[in-house]
């Protein structure tokens, strides 16, 4: 798998150790390469993104500024530059035609350079140098302006335009439409792209430093597979992961920005481990569609005994008849009315044979909306305690001030309380996404083990919760349980993320087939059925 | 007089000068030389034929690092012109990402006949109008014609 690695090192080398960069959370031995690889990438692959000494959910990232980015772009620059025997701003050009794909782009270059060239907007034309000059006679295409004295600028390409037009048509493209890497020749027709030292010439150092240099950045973490941006407002930084979007069943790389936000890889969505992303993708579309309106019908409706319609009841009469079919039954017992006697408007005959079985099929039909109803109530618990959670954490600040004040315990000594706020929320998160997870799972000893795991997790997260919600006085004698309680919390954490992970790895998962869930997720309506 | 208002002024002489086949463009207001109308004959081998189109043509004030905007103010049956109260056109040239400073409003206008011409269903604004062109032409001719006499009549 790895015979592929020669002199000319891939894409990937971003990630190697010979990266004379200085990165944040760079371990520097990781030695993946193989972006380009096939089917062949197997469990192997994935062996190798886990890194021997993480967690089994754990995935291997790192961290870069722009600033990382952009000296690792020159790097680059520099070594295709030798390389195609091209100045480096044709060859950023070729880079960026080629989406850095070094590999693709050498090899392309030496086959069919013509064509390359052409196709990245840098084709030859003799006789032209791009410098800005006068020219006589010249009158200008875009202003039409004829003055004698008139800068005019022009590429390669030879279209000739006075520099105040060509000025403003650059920083316009840079201020106005966000462009940078790919910006053409004005010319009518021309493909020919701006490179960087006819932008040196015409575009105002400011805008240069700021807005150009950002955009072609961006551009560039755009164009890699490997690189994402954090989406944390006013986040600048970019995340660097090799997991690749077809290990996404098998793997849910969440990864944790210099900015402390942590977040999927996969889908850029807040961490949602254990369950992968084509799941959560299920169950945020069924919880937007459905949730409201099942839990509305679940409270306020029953099916028909006989026909299986739902009814709403409208008022307070116990006598029910059905719309559709005319049956007339009792709201309370479900039975046949007719059987209530005089008993009118006080049933109480719940152990009527007629009741009981319309009661029955009454549960059954029920089932699935039921069971739909039991995850998401409890995903939706943990969200909104999760919300609760972070206005405990913002109080937290204030609890350990009043601590430091009343109970003479040194900054140091009350860091528990944030250590234990932090293990909340992140066992909140886990836990929200284990109900959307075993919504989706096949009943069998796997999900026994994942349900066991789910409950004594859930059991650590409220018994340290409580403790939170003691007053400030009895926080200090509570300090050694509390960070009994948060490190309890944290390995049964790890306990069913590792386990969970190592599962859904080995393809040992045990999660429903498409077809069912799909039918579990149609199903949960009475009327559907 | 500034560099835009130059070009502007030029293209507009050269234009009413010698304006193409079958059009003539005027200002509908001479102070504001950024609104111009055109009056559009229907090209005589299409089926919008016998029709007189209105159709507003908008500088943007930055013209002409961006492109101008149509708005047929006639109503039409034509795939590639919204069927609202916009009657807006957005294609080829037209588009922010295509249009290059030196295209002439000349060439715009020529676009425009050739699409009275050739509507592109392919590129369509209005799918409904495009599926007929494509897969029931007879009907989509017929409805086009109507539309003529009915709103492109003098």
């Amino acid at each position: 798998m790895d015979s592929d690695m020669n002199s000319i090192s891939s894409e990937d080398d971003f990630l190697d150790q010979d990266s004379d960069l200085s990165l944040e959370q760079g371990d520097a031995d990781s030695d993946f390469d193989g972006d380009e690889d096939g089917d062949m990438m197997g469990f192997e692959s994935q062996d190798k993104i886990m890194k021997p000494g993480r967690k089994a959910y754990e995935v291997e990232f790192k961290v870069y500024s722009p600033k990382d980015i952009q000296a690792y772009q020159s790097k680059q620059v520099t070594e295709v530059s030798s390389i195609l025997g091209q100045p480096p701003e044709a060859t950023a050009i070729l880079l960026r035609y080629a989406r850095w794909n070094k590999e693709r782009l050498i090899e392309s270059y030496m086959d069919k350079q013509e064509e390359v060239l052409e196709a990245a907007g840098l084709s030859e034309n003799e006789g032209n140098t791009s410098k800005i000059k006068k020219v006589k006679g010249f009158s200008c295409d875009i202003c039409c302006e004829d003055d004698e004295d008139l800068d005019t600028f022009a590429m390669k390409c030879g279209h000739r335009y006075c520099v105040d037009c060509y000025k403003h048509y650059l920083s316009q493209k840079i201020k106005d439409e966000g462009e940078a890497a790919r910006i053409k020749c004005p010319g009518d027709d021309c493909n020919r792209v701006v490179d960087s030292k006819s932008l040196d010439l015409l575009v105002s150092t400011d805008l240069q430093d700021s807005r150009y240099q950002e955009l072609l950045t961006r551009t560039y973490v755009d164009d890699k597979d490997n690189l994402k941006w954090c989406p944390a407002p006013n986040c600048v930084f970019a995340v660097d992961c090799s997991v690749k979007a077809r290990d996404l069943e098998r793997i849910v790389p969440t990864v944790h920005c210099n900015c402390g936000h942590g977040f999927c890889f996969g889908c850029t969505l807040n961490d949602h481990q254990p369950a992968p992303c084509s799941l959560v993708k299920r169950w945020l579309k069924k919880c937007e569609d459905d949730s409201e309106t099942a839990n509305w019908i679940s409270a306020n409706t029953k099916e028909c005994p006989r026909c299986n319609s739902t009814i709403e009841k409208n008022g307070g009469c116990n006598h029910m008849t059905c719309r559709k079919c005319r049956h007339e039954f009792c709201w309370m017992c479900m039975g046949v009315w007719s059987e209530h006697g005089t008993s009118w408007y006080n049933c109480n005959r719940f152990e009527e044979k007629s009741g009981s079985e319309a009661r029955d099929a009454q549960a059954k039909s029920r089932q699935s909306l039921e069971r739909y109803l039991h995850y998401y109530n409890r995903y939706a618990n943990h969200e909104q305690s999760a919300k609760l959670d972070r206005d405990i954490y913002q109080k937290t600040e204030r609890k350990m001030m009043s601590l430091q004040t009343t109970s003479g315990m040194s900054w140091i000594e009350v860091q528990f309380l944030e250590a234990a706020s932090k293990a909340l929320q992140e066992c909140r998160q886990t836990l929200k996404w284990t109900y959307a997870f075993a919504f989706y799972l096949a009943r069998n000893n796997q999900t026994m083990i994942f349900e066991d795991n789910q409950k004594d997790l859930e059991m650590a997260v409220e018994n340290l919760s409580e403790m939170f919600e003691k007053p400030v006085d009895a926080l200090s004698d509570l300090k050694v349980e509390m960070m009994d309680k948060t490190s309890y919390c944290t390995k049964r954490r790890v306990i069913l993320l590792t386990d969970t992970a190592e599962n859904l790895k080995a393809g040992k998962g045990n999660l429903l087939e498409a077809s069912e869930m799909l039918e579990l997720e149609r199903n949960s309506y009475p009327w559907d059925e | 007089m500034s560099a835009p208002t130059k070009r502007i002024v030029k293209e507009l002489t050269e234009i009413t000068q010698n304006p193409p086949a079958g059009c003539k463009v005027r200002l509908p207001d001479e102070s504001n030389i950024y609104n111009w109308e055109i009056l559009m004959d229907g090209p005589a081998d299409s089926v919008y034929a016998g029709g007189h189109f209105k159709i507003a043509l908008t500088l943007p004030h930055d013209y002409p690092f961006k492109p101008p905007s149509i708005n047929f103010r006639t109503k039409i049956y034509h795939p590639n012109i919204t069927n609202d109260d916009k009657g807006a056109m957005c294609l080829g040239m037209l588009r922010p990402d295509q249009w290059k400073p030196p295209n002439k409003l000349m060439a715009v206008i020529v676009l425009i006949q050739n699409l009275l011409s050739k509507p592109e269903p392919d590129d369509a604004v209005e799918q409904g109008i495009a599926d007929a062109m494509k897969n029931r032409r007879a009907e989509f001719e017929k409805t086009a014609r109507e539309w003529t006499g009915r709103y492109a009549g003098r």
